[in-house]
């Protein structure tokens, strides 16, 4: 019972963060909600017993992620956006087509029998993650380190001023 | 057992995805367009976790590490060709930003 509440009161703030996220029209207010949804989702993480993502989720989206996003929109210093007769087009059309859309989704999945599928418990710490992570899945880890070395150059290549 | 179905968590992660796509499609502003698609990520990765405590699986788990490797590599990368567009084209409006349009 506990854990309902706690997952209604989390699922809310994240649904009102991603709206608030559509709604607003500032970048920077945007990103403060995304990073409302992050947390949030950090705790539903916890309620389903993923402690390991529930961390890394903090550190890696809201944290590193997130100061990337609110730098750039500092760097850049990005306004109000501006809506053309395109957008007004797609918002008009793309809101009511999308609400119907996630109402079906919605309602195909709450229709099934939810008893069958409660959810079993399952603990996703640091020493049940590192087995997997370091013996089975070892080539993935390895081949993700190629890749941040491969984005990070990129980064710097892309970023870099041009000198001409 | 826990007492939450897991359709509620991934009617969570589908309204979470449908937020990402609308913000994709509605947005003009390539910062707020490129939230969006870390929003479609978060949900994607909700339904991961959901189904890997589902099925007793922790390799689910392993998997939205990497989904967040690739997002990190991503948002850094993306940020730098965002930076370089403004300093060409002096602008975040996508709309503005055409030139490969017919």
């Amino acid at each position: 019972m506990l854990q309902l509440v706690l997952f209604a009161v989390f699922a809310g703030v994240c649904v009102a963060g991603a709206i608030n996220l559509l709604a607003q029209k500032h970048p920077i207010s945007s990103a403060l909600s995304l990073i409302v949804v992050m947390g949030s989702l950090a705790a539903v993480y916890l309620l389903l017993g993923a402690e390991f993502v529930a961390v890394i989720q903090v550190i890696i989206y809201a944290g590193a992620i997130m100061v990337l996003f609110v730098f750039v929109i500092m760097l850049l210093n990005a306004g109000i956006e501006e809506h053309t007769r395109d957008s007004k087009v797609a918002t008009l059309f793309g809101v009511p087509g999308l609400m119907i859309g996630g109402v079906l989704v919605a309602w195909l999945l709450i229709r099934q029998d939810p008893e069958a599928v409660t959810i079993g418990q399952l603990y996703g710490g640091p020493h049940q993650i590192a087995p997997l992570l370091f013996k089975d899945f070892i080539l993935p880890f390895e081949i993700t380190s190629v890749l941040i070395l491969v984005a990070i150059m990129g980064a710097v290549v892309l970023a870099r001023k041009e000198e001409r | 057992m826990h007492g939450i179905p897991l359709s509620y968590y991934l009617v969570l992660s589908a309204v979470l995805f449908a937020c990402g796509v609308a913000g994709f499609l509605i947005k003009r502003n390539i910062i707020t367009i490129f939230m969006s698609i870390e929003l479609m990520l978060n949900g994607v990765n909700l339904a991961f976790v959901a189904f890997a405590a589902r099925w007793n699986v922790l390799s689910g788990q392993v998997f939205v590490f990497f989904v967040m490797v690739v997002a990190a590599a991503e948002a850094a990368v993306g940020l730098a060709i965002i930076i370089s567009v403004f300093r060409t084209r002096a602008t975040l409006n996508v709309d503005e930003v055409n030139l490969m349009k017919l």
